[in-house]
C-alpha cells in the first residue's frame, strides 16, 4: 500500500528514496483509556534524518516504541524496510536517554553486546568495535568500565554499540537529553558526520526545536491529547551543518515555524 | 531488607594514628573491665576479669587443646548449613523469577516460613535428625534460606526498564535477559543476601547445639555455663566472634571480587588486564583504522 504524506505545512515533496518507515493511520490507546497516539501517517526514506518534537506526552516516544517493535500499534498499521512490524528487527537499533551500559563489561564488551547475543565474539567483532569506538573519538577507553565515564562519554559508547549492531535504522530517543549544553552539541556534530559515514536513517526524538530543526531534514511536530501528528517541516539547511547556520534567517524561520504550531500546547 | 548496612569510613584521623587510637579504646575497655572486677565493683562469679578469660583460653586452646574439634564441629555446620541454604535459596529465588505461576504459588509459603520463629523448629528438627551434625547442618540451612531467597528473588526481579528494551529490540532470548542482564545486575543484592545469611547460619548451629548435641562450641558454652565457669564460657564465646569475623570477612571478600565494578581500585586493575590481554588487537584495529583516514 502507498503511504500518504500528511501536507499540513508547506515544502513537502513526494520520497523519491526507499521508503524504510511507513505508517499508516498508526494510532495507539492504552487502557483507560489513554490515547497516546492517534492517526500517524508519515514515511521515512533511506538515510534521512527526521527530528520528532513535541511537549510531554505528544507520544513521540510512544511512536519511536511502535517503530521499534516494543509495542504493537491498536490502530493502523506500520511497515519498516516494506514488511509490516510484528516483532524487533535487526535492522532496527534504540538508543535511551540513560546509556543503559551494562556496569559489569568493559567499555568494549559492551560495544560487542550485539555480538555476544547473536552467540560469538570473534576477533574481527572485536577489531571492529575497537574501530567503532575511534569513530565515536574513545580511542584509549576500549578497556575502561562504564562507571568510570562520564555522561557523555557512556553515551559515546551506547552509540558505538548501536552501530556495531549492524541497524540501519537508527531510533534515538532523547539521546543527549542529560547532558550538558556544550557536550550534547558536539555530540550532535558528531551524529551526524557519523550518520554519513554510515548512511543510517535516523529518527530523533527531541524536545529541544533548536536541536531537532539543526539536525534533521524534516521534523515532525507532535501535539498532546490526543497525541498527533500535526506538521511535517522540512529543513533546506545544506550539509555538512555547521553552528553558524543557527544564526541564519532560513533557520530561524523554521523554528519560529515549529514554534507557532506548537503554539498552543507549550 | 535488600542491602547489609554500611558504616561509612571515617575520616583520617589528625594528630595520633589510627592505630594508637583503636589501641587506647580498646586498653581503656580492658583496664576498665579489669577495674570491675578487682574492685569487686561486679562479682567475679558474674563477669570474669578479662585475665581469667586469657588465662582460661590459654588453658583450654592451647595447654589442653580442647576446643579446637568443637570449632571445627561448629564451623562445619555453619559452612554447610550455609551451602545447602544458600543452593536452595537461590534455586528457589531463580524459579520464581522465571516462573510467575511458580512465584504465586510458593509465596505463601515463604511468607509463612518467615513469619514462624525458625528457631522453634529446632526441637523438631533434632527429633527428626537426631544427635549428629545433621540437625544442626538443616537448622542452619533453615535460618539463613530466608534473606538469601528474598535478596535473590528482589535483585532478579528489579531489572531496569531501559536496559530490559534495549535487549528486547536486540532480540534477546529469554535465557540471554537472565544471563547478561538479569543476574549480573542483582549480584549486588544476592551477595549482600549472603552476607547476612552467613551470619544467620552461625546462629543457627548454635542454637542447634544448645538443643542437643555432645560436642561442638555452642555445647561448650553450654556445660561451662551451668558448671558457673564463665572464664571458660567466655573463652568460648570469643572463638564464636572470631569464627563469625572469619565467615563474615570471607563473604565480604568474595562481595568485593564478584561485584568487582563497584570498586573503583579494582576497576582500575580488570582494566590494566584487560588492555595486557588484548594490546595486539588496538595495533591491529590501528593498522585498519589508518587507511580509511
Amino acid at each position: 500500500m502507498t503511504a500518504t504524506v500528511k501536507k499540513l505545512r508547506e515544502g513537502e515533496q513526494p520520497m523519491h528514496r526507499t521508503e524504510v518507515v511507513s505508517g499508516a493511520k498508526v494510532g495507539m490507546t492504552f487502557p483507560g483509556p489513554v490515547i497516546a497516539l492517534e492517526d500517524a501517517t508519515f514515511t521515512i526514506g533511506k538515510g534521512e534524518f527526521v527530528s520528532l518534537i513535541g511537549p510531554s506526552g505528544c507520544g513521540k516516544s510512544t511512536l519511536l516504541r511502535i517503530v521499534a517493535g516494543l509495542i504493537t500499534p491498536t490502530g493502523g498499521q506500520i511497515k519498516t524496510f516494506g514488511a509490516p512490524m510484528v516483532a524487533p528487527r535487526p535492522e532496527i537499533g534504540m538508543m535511551f536517554q540513560r546509556a543503559t551500559l551494562l556496569e559489569w563489561k568493559s567499555v568494549l564488551d559492551n560495544v560487542l553486546l550485539p555480538n555476544t547475543l547473536a552467540g560469538s565474539v570473534t576477533r574481527a567483532d572485536r577489531v571492529r568495535a575497537i574501530d567503532l569506538l575511534h569513530l565515536v573519538g574513545l580511542q584509549g577507553f576500549e578497556f575502561a568500565f562504564p562507571r568510570q565515564l562520564s555522561g557523555g562519554m557512556q553515551q559515546r559508547v551506547a552509540l558505538a554499540r548501536l552501530l556495531n549492531s549492524g541497524a540501519e535504522l537508527l531510533l534515538l530517543d532523547e539521546p543527549f537529553g542529560a547532558l550538558d549544553e556544550f557536550t550534547r552539541e558536539r555530540l550532535n556534530l558528531e551524529l551526524m558526520r557519523i550518520q554519513t559515514q554510515v548512511n543510517a536513517t535516523i529518527m530523533f526524538v527531541t524536545h529541544n526545536i533548536q536541536e531537532a530543526v539543526f539536525l534533521a531534514d524534516r521534523v515532525f511536530v507532535m501535539t498532546p491529547r490526543p497525541g498527533r501528528l500535526a506538521a511535517e517541516v522540512k529543513v533546506d539547511l545544506p550539509r555538512p551543518r555547521t553552528i553558524e547556520m543557527m544564526k541564519s534567517p532560513e533557520f530561524n524561520d523554521i523554528t519560529f515555524n515549529i514554534r507557532d504550531t506548537l503554539g498552543g500546547f507549550i | 531488607m535488600t542491602e547489609v548496612a554500611y558504616i561509612p569510613p571515617a575520616p583520617k584521623p589528625k594528630g595520633i594514628p589510627a592505630w594508637a587510637q583503636h589501641l587506647i579504646v580498646f586498653v581503656s575497655f580492658i583496664t576498665i573491665w579489669e577495674l570491675s572486677v578487682s574492685n569487686q565493683w561486679v562479682s567475679a562469679l558474674i563477669l570474669p576479669s578479662p585475665f581469667a578469660v586469657a588465662a582460661a583460653w590459654w588453658d583450654l586452646a592451647i595447654v589442653k587443646r580442647l576446643i579446637w574439634d568443637d570449632f571445627a564441629i561448629t564451623l562445619t555446620e555453619v559452612v554447610l548449613g550455609f551451602i545447602l541454604g544458600a543452593a536452595f535459596g537461590t534455586t528457589m529465588a531463580v524459579l520464581s523469577a522465571i516462573q510467575p505461576t511458580f512465584r504465586r504459588l510458593v509465596s505463601p509459603y515463604m511468607v509463612a516460613l518467615q513469619v514462624t520463629p525458625r528457631i522453634a523448629v529446632a526441637p523438631i528438627i533434632v527429633a527428626w535428625l537426631g544427635f549428629g551434625m545433621e540437625p544442626k547442618i538443616a537448622i542452619a540451612a533453615i535460618i539463613c534460606f530466608f534473606p538469601i531467597f528474598i535478596n535473590t528473588l528482589t535483585g532478579l526481579m528489579q531489572v531496569d526498564e531501559d536496559r530490559m528494551e534495549m535487549f528486547t529490540s536486540m532480540r534477546a532470548t529469554r535465557w540471554q535477559v537472565f544471563r547478561h542482564l538479569q543476574l549480573p545486575g542483582a549480584m549486588p543484592v544476592i551477595m549482600a543476601g549472603f552476607k547476612t545469611g552467613i551470619s544467620l547460619a552461625l546462629i543457627g548451629a548454635i542454637v542447634g547445639e544448645f538443643v542437643s548435641a555432645s560436642i561442638g562450641l555452642g555445647v561448650m558454652i553450654q556445660r561451662f555455663s551451668y558448671q558457673l565457669l564463665l572464664a571458660e564460657a567466655f573463652a568460648c564465646l570469643i572463638m564464636l566472634t572470631v569464627m563469625g569475623l572469619l565467615l563474615y570477612g570471607a563473604a565480604a571478600v568474595a562481595d568485593r571480587y564478584v561485584v568487582f565494578w563497584k570498586h573503583d581500585t579494582l576497576l582500575a586493575s580488570f582494566s590494566a588486564r584487560l588492555r595486557a590481554k588484548y594490546a595486539d588487537l588496538l595495533t591491529g584495529s590501528r593498522a585498519q583504522a589508518q587507511p580509511a583516514e
